[in-house]
């Protein structure tokens, strides 16, 4: 009777025929899944580089090493491999979290109207007029993040404010629908209305929402990698900033020390904003049914 | 004496459009309803009636005036008072595009209020209210319809769903704001039909808000007509009165003005001459009667600075004119 | 501007409009959407011809179709529409299918205008009326500067309007009916020979509608131009109309004078439309819905489109689409029964 009868792989799949709608945004959830592959994957298969091979520093791309080496000799396309764990890890982590907490804010701010959205709001204005970066670079100097979870936790009370204001504007502006104030009448209690009659009909916002705040986790995370402030791991953020502080710019043999690690992360974020091309077709119900 | 299910009492609503502008859309009214009565709210546009619907249903404040449910003061409603006020004076809207959430199907669409009000335990049972409530809307047979969405019904059968859906809460009073207006003309009358038999069933009562006038006549054929203008009601009846005998100016400016489906009254009309065309606005309401600056009745000094007031004839009409008054002195009841 | 004391449409001289056998499709996810199907009537000179229908009826694509304004995902099928000008006794025509698009973009608006409802968004927000008024001339190489601002003076007179006021506003700064008028004004700049009104008193007030039926009624004894409009609204067509056509399915299902329609008609659907509409005067009993609701344009039943909603309907509606019957010369009606419709229904649906 109800959708839960159906199981759920019938229903994955006809996701994932529905996502292969748009090209782009198959291509997109194809790159994401190699991506994702490669960085979990990988690691278990290919043996990681953990020394120095002084006998072939900054060779350019090769038969032997696709991706070339890097100042230590280490072969470009394996640290490329066992780099991609914790800038994934970061970017997802730090996008869901940034993501609850803003639809949270946002939505119940908007929902419940009056004080509690002036005040709510405030709050968010004040954050957001804080230049999050440099506060984010002095307070990450201060304390030491020592792994990957406290850098999402981070990053994510950092970037909730923008997305919370416009999520606050999208359910203001279901909350005139008329199947919310019919919810209203029939007394189906705040809760119910947010989770079930609003969230909904703005999944797609909220992807985007997700999608946006993992791309910006990446550029932060990059960006604090590059200034040293990061100071573990070896993943692509890594890669980069060390070839930049070893002169790669340089050097033409040592382009691809540089250009490895930025392609990868260009690429993840590329397939991201591709996939989303096909939120329309998931989340659209008119779409769904094939009308 | 039994306590009027609904009542207002020189309600009056504001909103403000810029720092020191107000409208006022409603503006001191006062009515009752009783169980199973129907009335019908007829007016043009920005003469108030929504907004006055909504208050009834206490979706709006009144910014002067108290609303009464069954006798008690809804702003003063708590806890279990409020619930019951609140699941029994329920709403259906105009628009049969944005009154169903089109992310649910038709069953969880009605699923919720029957499982959130513990109305029925259990699947089993629910599913068989979901099937009844289709049945007495229309929606026939219900298990076709359970498992669509709403874009997959036409506009009249998704109307007939939110009738459905209000319906799960046994309410005793509804407000239907236009609720016909946007569905097809063919139509129309069988989903007011429907309406009249559930109310007839349950014993309803009904506030139907309207600017078709012919559609309020059928619809509250033995109920009661209010009309409004620039938020206050000038003349309230008897349905076939008002329409067929009307004694406010402006109810007889629009009842013929109107467009009507009648060949032959309509090459018998007289058309009624306005003093203006231009449409007053909410802003600056006019001085004494609204409808001064453009009745053809128009007669001077009273009309201008003194507001008429809603008196009842002994004809059952409530007029507010200084001259329908006037000439009919010895008729006040 | 042109004046014409004859107010009698003019049989003898031929049609300003004759659409035969118009076919328009949409092009649809599901499939094909046939919007049009088959319609077929004239517009004599001076007439005034009502499109009545419901959602579904193929009305609004009737009309686009006409003046070749379709989205881009239509298309004109089959057809013909042929438009004739009748200037100093002489009949030029025009094949509307076959002209480019410059020749299209002269027949537009010059010869033929389309009215659409008065949206605000029917409007350049930023531009005043006057500059609307300048751009719509310019594009079609039509009077300039004080010229033109005294024809569109003129007309808003004729409109009802309150010229200079008009002239010099931005379209917010007027009311629903007032762009109404200014939309119609705007039709009518090039002295066209066929308008075409889009459900032009739909959302606005009742003293609004009344305003702007009398000021088309008027504008049709002072001007000379044809007419088609495009309702759902039945009362529309008691006051304007010289001829109906009830649409259905993409059809013309009826088409005959507007008393024949209210008093005389022989097609099911056009009866139980107008048993339908509640009226001032009607008792409440007299009143009926049809059941059930228009048919899916993608998926259309055999024969009659009306007949799953028809209680006359025989094996021979079911299976065979009946083609135009003509109970008398000037009274078109599409349906195997209508010899005996009126009766039989006279007692109401339920037979």
């Amino acid at each position: 009777m109800s959708n839960k009868g159906k199981s759920f792989w019938t229903e994955t799949i006809k996701t994932f025929k529905l996502i292969a709608r748009n090209k782009v945004g198959l291509l997109g959830l194809i790159l994401v899944t190699a991506l994702v592959l490669l960085s979990f994957v990988g690691p278990l298969l290919v043996p990681p580089e953990t020394q120095a091979h002084t006998d072939r520093i900054n060779k350019p791309p090769s038969a032997e090493h696709v991706l070339g080496t890097d100042f230590q000799g280490r072969d470009n396309l394996i640290m490329v491999i066992h780099g991609g764990r914790d800038v994934l890890l970061v970017a997802f982590t730090a996008g869901i979290l940034t993501t609850l907490i803003s639809v949270a804010v946002g939505s119940v701010s908007a929902f419940f109207g009056g004080r509690m959205d002036s005040m709510l709001m405030t709050v968010t204005d004040i954050w957001l007029a804080i230049p999050r970066f440099l506060l984010l670079v002095v307070l990450a100097t201060l304390i030491e993040l020592e792994n990957i979870w406290m850098l999402a936790i981070f990053l994510a009370i950092f970037g909730w404010p923008a997305l919370a204001r416009q999520i606050r504007s999208q359910v203001l502006s279901l909350k005139k629908r008329e199947y919310v104030e019919a919810a209203q009448l029939l007394d189906l209690g705040a809760a119910h209305i947010i989770l079930k009659e609003m969230l909904p009909n703005m999944m797609n916002y909220i992807m985007i929402a997700l999608i946006t705040s993992m791309t910006t986790a990446i550029y932060s995370q990059t960006g604090l990698v590059f200034l040293g402030v990061v100071p573990f791991g070896n993943n692509w953020g890594v890669m980069f900033s060390l070839a930049y502080a070893k002169n790669a710019i340089y050097n033409p043999n040592a382009a691809a020390s540089l250009l490895a690690p930025m392609g990868a992360i260009i690429l993840f974020q590329l397939s991201l904003v591709m996939f989303s091309r096909s939120l329309e077709e998931i989340f659209n119900p008119r779409l769904r049914t094939g009308v | 004496m039994t306590v009027p299910l609904i009542q207002m009492e020189n309600v009056s609503r504001r909103f403000q459009v810029k720092r020191d502008q107000y409208i006022t859309a409603v503006n001191d009214v006062s009515l009752t309803v009783d169980e199973g009565e129907i009335l019908c709210l007829v007016g043009e546009s920005g003469c108030g009636k929504t907004t006055a619907g909504k208050m009834i249903a206490g979706l709006l404040a009144t910014s002067e005036g108290r609303v009464f449910y069954k006798g008690q003061d809804i702003a003063q409603l708590k806890g279990q008072a409020f619930k019951d006020y609140r699941l029994a004076v329920q709403m259906v809207h105009q628009d049969p595009y944005a009154s169903l959430n089109p992310s649910h199907t038709i069953y969880e669409t009605i699923s919720f209020p029957l499982k959130r009000h513990n109305l029925a335990q259990g699947d089993e049972a629910i599913q068989q209210r979901a099937r009844k409530l289709l049945t007495m809307v229309d929606i026939t047979p219900p298990d076709d319809f359970l498992n669509k969405f709403p874009h997959q019904l036409s506009g009249g059968q998704r109307q007939r769903v939110s009738v459905a859906r209000m319906l799960t809460v046994n309410p005793s009073f509804i407000v239907a704001d236009e609720a016909v207006s946007m569905v097809d003309v063919s139509i129309r009358i069988s989903l007011l039909n429907t309406l009249l038999e559930l109310k007839q069933k349950m014993g309803l009562a009904v506030v139907f808000i309207t600017h078709d006038l012919a559609l309020a006549k059928y619809f509250a054929w033995d109920g009661a007509i209010a009309v409004m203008y620039l938020g206050k009601i000038v003349e309230m009846g008897p349905a076939r009165r008002v329409v067929d005998d009307p004694q406010h100016p402006y109810t007889q400016v629009l009842l013929s003005a109107v467009p009507d489906a009648d060949l032959d009254a309509t090459l018998q009309r007289e058309p009624i001459q306005l003093r203006s065309m231009d449409v007053p606005s909410l802003l600056r309401l006019p001085t004494g009667c609204s409808f001064h600056p453009r009745c053809p009745y128009f007669e001077g000094e009273q009309c201008e600075k003194v507001i008429p007031q809603l008196t009842r004839l002994k004809s059952g009409v409530s007029v507010a004119c200084h001259l329908v008054l006037r000439e009919h002195e010895a008729d006040l009841a | 501007m042109s004046k014409s004391t004859n107010q009698q449409t003019s049989k003898s001289s031929p049609p300003t409009l004759s659409v035969r056998n118009l076919v328009i499709e949409y092009q649809a996810k599901r499939g094909a959407v046939r919007a049009g199907r088959d319609i077929s009537f004239n517009l004599q000179r001076g007439e005034a011809v009502a499109l009545i229908g419901e959602s579904g009826s193929g009305k609004t694509t009737a009309g686009l179709g006409i003046v070749r304004l379709l989205p881009e995902n239509a298309q004109i099928k089959q057809g013909q529409i042929i438009y004739r000008r009748l200037e100093n006794g002489r009949v030029t025509e025009t094949d509307v299918r076959a002209l480019n698009d410059r020749q299209l973009r002269q027949f537009r608006w010059k010869e033929c205008a389309m009215v659409f409802q008065a949206a605000l968004n029917a409007f350049n927000p930023v531009l005043r009326i006057s500059a609307q008024f300048g751009d719509t001339a310019r594009a079609h190489n039509y009077l300039r500067g004080r010229k033109l601002k005294e024809r569109a003076l003129h007309l808003f007179d004729l409109v009802r309007l309150d010229p200079e006021r008009v002239w010099r506003s931005y379209p917010h700064e007027l009311s629903g009916g007032m762009r109404q008028r200014v939309l119609i004004a705007l039709g009518l700049l090039l002295e066209p020979q066929l308008l075409i009104l889009d459900e032009p008193t739909t959302a606005l007030d009742i003293l609004t509608q009344r305003n702007i039926i009398d000021m088309l009624k008027d504008l049709r004894k002072t001007l000379d131009f044809s007419l088609i409009f495009i309702s759902h609204d039945l009362s529309l067509a008691v006051e304007l109309a010289d001829r109906v056509a009830t649409m259905y399915a993409g059809r013309i299902v009826e088409l005959c004078d507007v008393y024949t329609t209210f008093k005389n008609p022989a097609h099911p659907y056009t009866i139980g439309l107008i048993n339908a509409v509640p009226t001032l005067t009607a008792h409440k009993d007299r009143v009926t819905s049809i059941p059930g609701s228009p048919p899916d344009l993608i998926d259309l039943p055999p024969g009659c489109k009306f007949h799953p909603r028809c209680p006359l309907a025989d094996e021979r509606c079911r299976t065979e689409e009946p083609g135009m019957e003509n109970p008398t010369p000037n009274h078109q009606a599409a349906c195997w029964k209508w010899q005996s419709a009126r009766e039989s229904l006279a007692g109401g649906w339920e037979l």
